[in-house]
């Protein structure tokens, strides 16, 4: 019997075949922890592991980008704990600004195959370059940086077969939202979701990144997708090719269930307040007055979400009710962003950018919603209090349906404003 | 080995932003100010009124969003004895096993808020003294059920000088 992809990447990365339900000790590729969880992970180490080192220096890396630069003195301190620690065991540390955990990821480290624990609940965005990568708490992975190792159940997989072409106006998350809202937000708990079929081969390799994001909004460990020509190119356009390796499911494998989607039938979408798999259609919701909304996050931050809402942008004004932020996820999407014109077009319209980092998704600084205000953002979750106000309400969204939020004041459908022909077409 | 205490009785869907706020973010080096915060928006008097041995009980998807480990360690150091829930999100399950935080997935309908709770840990029972009815746990699996003999990761790497799952 074949394997699935989840089997595959552990089987080949372990030397032997392994199966959904078997436990493994695996190896690691690399640990990351970012300056919300790094800290406890280095005290964990130090104090109850009693270590002062790490596995290997260049494969354990500390993140600054949930609270950078830092808007507070015990941050600041917290910022500078880690990068102590960095320059005493010779580990990586990203400092403010250059970005955002998981985009810093997949563009200067993950390969293919690759076995990834963060201390971050996102980390199961690196799975779209058939990596198995997951989010752990602080003392899983303070093990695994002192150790180089971690264990895992092997997890069944649902096969989220899509497809047809996303019709024009819908977008990566607008389908990640609809797949939540059917799976529900623990319906893929300690599972695998392996993403397949013609809609997500005809998509972006940054695409990609969207859906590997949210896996985990239905509880999921892994989100996994197959690598082939897209993945070359980004690794090629990261100046990694030579990482490249193509790893795809095998025929015949076992899945727990298959869920079947036509992508055609697909239209803009949203998760309400309070829940991410509270789903709703854009004709549900259109017309609700809206008092903030950001363009960001490891979920929709990168260039081709810039490069949508700039598209809707271009020689407009948000309207002047609405906090419009953008927030690009890394340093080297700001740079591309800044070349071609997106941010010059972002702060005509109105935007306010923010450092690359997690901006206002992690409720910590960079746009706070006051009591009863209404937030539509690109962000992959919605839970009371998210953005550090417990009395708002966020909704997610594309950045398309952001972006023509912004310009209406109130939550807007993107195909009134994007241009007849638009398609995402950007060889990553 | 056996838990007393009174049950705090919460919802569906209980996040880490509704455990561990967002907004304290910076008393993440401060853990026990973190405490003083635990389910604030949810209840208010948990932290001041918590007492050693009392239970959270959870509905569904327990602990389910980020991956901040502050969520289990904040309710603990309430001094928390155990976590029952009707169903738990995969990265806090693994959190509070990791921290030696029992973690136990039985159908809490009837439970109420503020009825008497023991559990036994080694039989799996979780009883509610209020009430009279006894529940049975569904067993933990069994690699977390050796890391939180040991007391949690820690004591079991340090135990076995590796993972002995």
């Amino acid at each position: 019997m074949g394997l699935t992809l989840a089997e595959k990447i552990l089987s080949m990365r372990m030397g032997k075949k392994v199966r959904a339900g078997d436990v493994v000790i695996s190896p690691v590729d690399y640990a990351a922890a970012q300056d919300g969880t790094g800290p406890l992970t280095i005290r964990v180490m130090e104090e109850q592991l009693g270590v002062k080192s790490v596995f290997e220096p260049g494969r354990v890396i500390f993140f600054l980008d949930h609270a950078a630069p830092a808007p507070r003195k015990e941050l600041a301190n917290d910022h500078k704990f880690i990068k102590q620690f960095g320059k005493e065991v010779g580990c990586i540390v990203s400092r403010e600004g250059e970005g955002i955990i998981h985009q810093r990821l997949v563009e200067d480290f993950v390969s293919p195959g690759d076995i990834i624990v963060g201390a971050d609940s996102h980390t199961c965005t690196s799975g779209a370059l058939a990596a198995f990568a997951t989010g752990m708490g602080s003392t899983d992975i303070a093990v695994a940086m002192a150790y180089g190792k971690t264990w895992f159940r092997v997890p069944e997989t649902i096969r989220i077969e899509a497809s047809g072409e996303l019709p024009f106006g819908v977008f990566p998350k607008d389908l990640m939202l609809y797949i939540i809202g059917k799976l529900t937000a623990e319906g893929a708990t300690y599972k695998a979701l392996e993403f397949q079929g013609e809609t997500i081969r005809n998509l972006t390799q940054e695409s990609r990144f969207t859906l590997s994001n949210m896996a985990v909004e239905a509880g999921a460990k892994v989100g996994l997708i197959e690598s082939d020509d897209a993945t070359r190119r980004y690794l090629k356009e990261m100046g990694r090719e030579g990482k490249y390796k193509e790893i795809k499911a095998d025929e015949g494998a076992s899945y727990e269930s298959i869920m079947y989607i036509d992508s055609e039938d697909l239209v803009p979408s949203l998760a309400a307040p309070h829940f991410v798999d509270n789903y709703r259609t854009i004709d549900q919701l259109e017309g609700l007055k809206v008092d903030q909304v950001f363009i960001g996050t490891c979920t929709n931050g990168r260039f081709e979400d810039l490069l949508v809402a700039a598209t809707i942008l271009k020689g407009k004004k948000v309207d002047p009710n609405v906090k419009f932020i953008v927030g690009p996820a890394s340093r080297k999407v700001l740079e591309k962003a800044v070349k071609e014109s997106l941010i010059d077009i972002s702060i005509k319209a109105g935007a306010v950018i923010i450092p690359p980092g997690c901006g206002p998704c992690a409720g910590v600084h960079a746009g706070v919603p006051s009591d009863g205000e209404v937030v539509v953002s690109t962000q992959n979750r919605n839970f009371r209090g998210r953005m550090g106000n417990p009395n708002s309400e966020i909704y997610l969204a594309s950045p398309a349906t952001a972006a023509a939020t912004a310009i209406k004041g109130e939550i807007a459908d993107p195909r009134e404003f994007l241009p007849e022909d638009f398609k995402v077409k950007i060889v990553s | 080995m056996k838990i007393k205490g009174r049950a705090w009785k919460f919802g569906d869907g209980v996040s880490t932003d509704d455990i561990a706020p967002g907004r304290y973010f910076y008393l993440r080096s401060q853990p026990k100010e973190l405490a003083k915060h635990a389910f604030e928006d949810l209840r208010p008097d948990f932290a001041k009124n918590a007492k050693p041995g009392d239970i959270v009980v959870g509905g569904r998807n327990f602990g389910q969003g980020s991956s901040r480990e502050h969520a289990p360690l904040i309710i603990k150091l309430n001094g928390v004895g155990a976590i029952i829930a009707k169903s738990v999100a995969r990265i806090f399950f693994r959190n509070a096993i990791n921290l030696g935080l029992p973690m136990i997935i039985v159908d809490t309908d009837r439970i109420n808020d503020c009825d008497e709770i023991e559990i036994d840990l080694k039989e799996g029972i979780v009883e509610d003294l209020t009430k009279k009815f006894k529940l049975e746990a569904k067993p933990l699996p069994e690699a977390m059920l050796k890391i939180l003999r040991d007391g949690g990761l820690v004591p079991h790497v340090k135990k076995h000088g590796s993972f002995t799952l």
